[in-house]
């Protein structure tokens, strides 16, 4: 259990890193555009790039504050 | 898109963790003794390539939408990962990744370690030093080829542009016997963080369904934009000049695995 704790914390460490509000606006930008294409056919390639650079301001901002 | 750029960016990627994984290794030979590290070596890059052989074939196989979706999010998040890390380098709120140092630390603990043998591995100390550095660093660039190869359908491109930066900084460390730590290794990692988010953008929002104008010359404007607004953050959180960065830690027990986490 400990090793598999280790794992998980491992790959978390490795993958999303210090910020995990940067991942979940990743993934809820990449939720909303693929809604935006399919279900109201809107072509919203604009989205993520403005999320992103949203997200990286917003994650610099909390940790220069901190 | 043609095999050059996917060649070059896994290149310039797969080079800076090569830099890092080397700097590990020398401090294990050259400290410790080189038949031990040299086993840990060849252990680490065996299960790396263990791992690139299953999962590359098995990756491609997956319908194309969905890799991108799934690989996009996961290089999206991975490359801001990097370009924070590295704007946060570039204004001064965190120090940055020295070589020198690094290897004076990994020098410091591989002395201190007591000595001790297991099977037929003399020096298990360095043996696990350079198992864990090569592993760790690896994966990383395990991580950039497979991504970036299956989703261009060219895992045997980006194979290339790896193996290549590999044996570029291993050629290059064994001829000078040293980290090196004049490479301009954190402005390489900026350069990565801009291509990991700019691709991870591009092929995330594809995934989801997007029809980028240009299709893949897209690109062309995507990542001079991503580079652009990380250079604003730059410049707009420029700590002032006189106040000094966290300095780096000096622990002569800083570990191979500390190392890797803050690269």
């Amino acid at each position: 259990m400990r090793r598999l704790k280790s794992i998980g914390a491992f790959w978390y460490d490795f993958v999303v890193g210090d910020d995990w509000r940067v991942a979940v606006v990743v993934v809820a930008a990449l939720a909303l555009t693929a809604l935006l294409v399919h279900a109201a056919g809107v072509n919203a390639w604009w989205l993520l790039p403005a999320c992103v650079f949203a997200a990286l301001g917003w994650s610099l901002r909390r940790a220069t504050r901190s | 898109m043609t095999a050059l750029p996917l060649i070059l960016t896994v290149f310039v990627a797969c080079a800076v963790e090569a830099i890092e994984a080397l700097t590990i290794v020398l401090a294990a030979g050259l400290t410790r003794e080189w038949r031990s590290t040299f086993q840990g070596m060849a252990a680490a890059l065996v299960v790396l390539a263990a791992i690139v052989a299953a999962l590359g074939p098995t990756i491609t196989l997956l319908p194309l939408t969905a890799l991108r979706l799934a690989v996009g999010a996961l290089l999206a998040i991975f490359g801001l990962q990097w370009l924070r890390k590295a704007i946060l380098r570039a204004t001064g709120y965190k120090s940055l990744h020295d070589e020198a140092s690094a290897y004076l630390r990994e020098v410091a603990a591989a002395k201190a370690a007591a000595p001790s043998s297991r099977g037929r591995v003399h020096d298990w100390y360095a043996f696990t030093l350079a198992f864990k550095g090569v592993l760790l660093e690896g994966l990383e660039v395990v991580f950039i080829v497979i991504t970036f190869g299956a989703n261009q359908r060219n895992v045997g491109a980006a194979v290339i542009g790896a193996a290549a930066a590999v044996l570029v900084v291993a050629v290059t460390g064994i001829a000078v016997r040293a980290p090196l730590a004049k490479v301009p290794e954190n402005a390489m990692k900026f350069a990565v963080g801009i291509m990991l988010t700019s691709f991870g953008i591009f092929w995330g929002a594809e995934g989801a369904g997007v029809a980028w104008p240009g299709n893949d010359a897209a690109l062309l404007v995507l990542v001079p934009v991503v580079a652009l607004v990380a250079l604003c953050y730059t410049v707009l959180l420029r700590r002032p000049q006189g106040v000094r960065p966290a300095s780096a830690p000096t622990s002569a027990s800083a570990s191979a695995s500390e190392e890797v986490s803050s690269s």
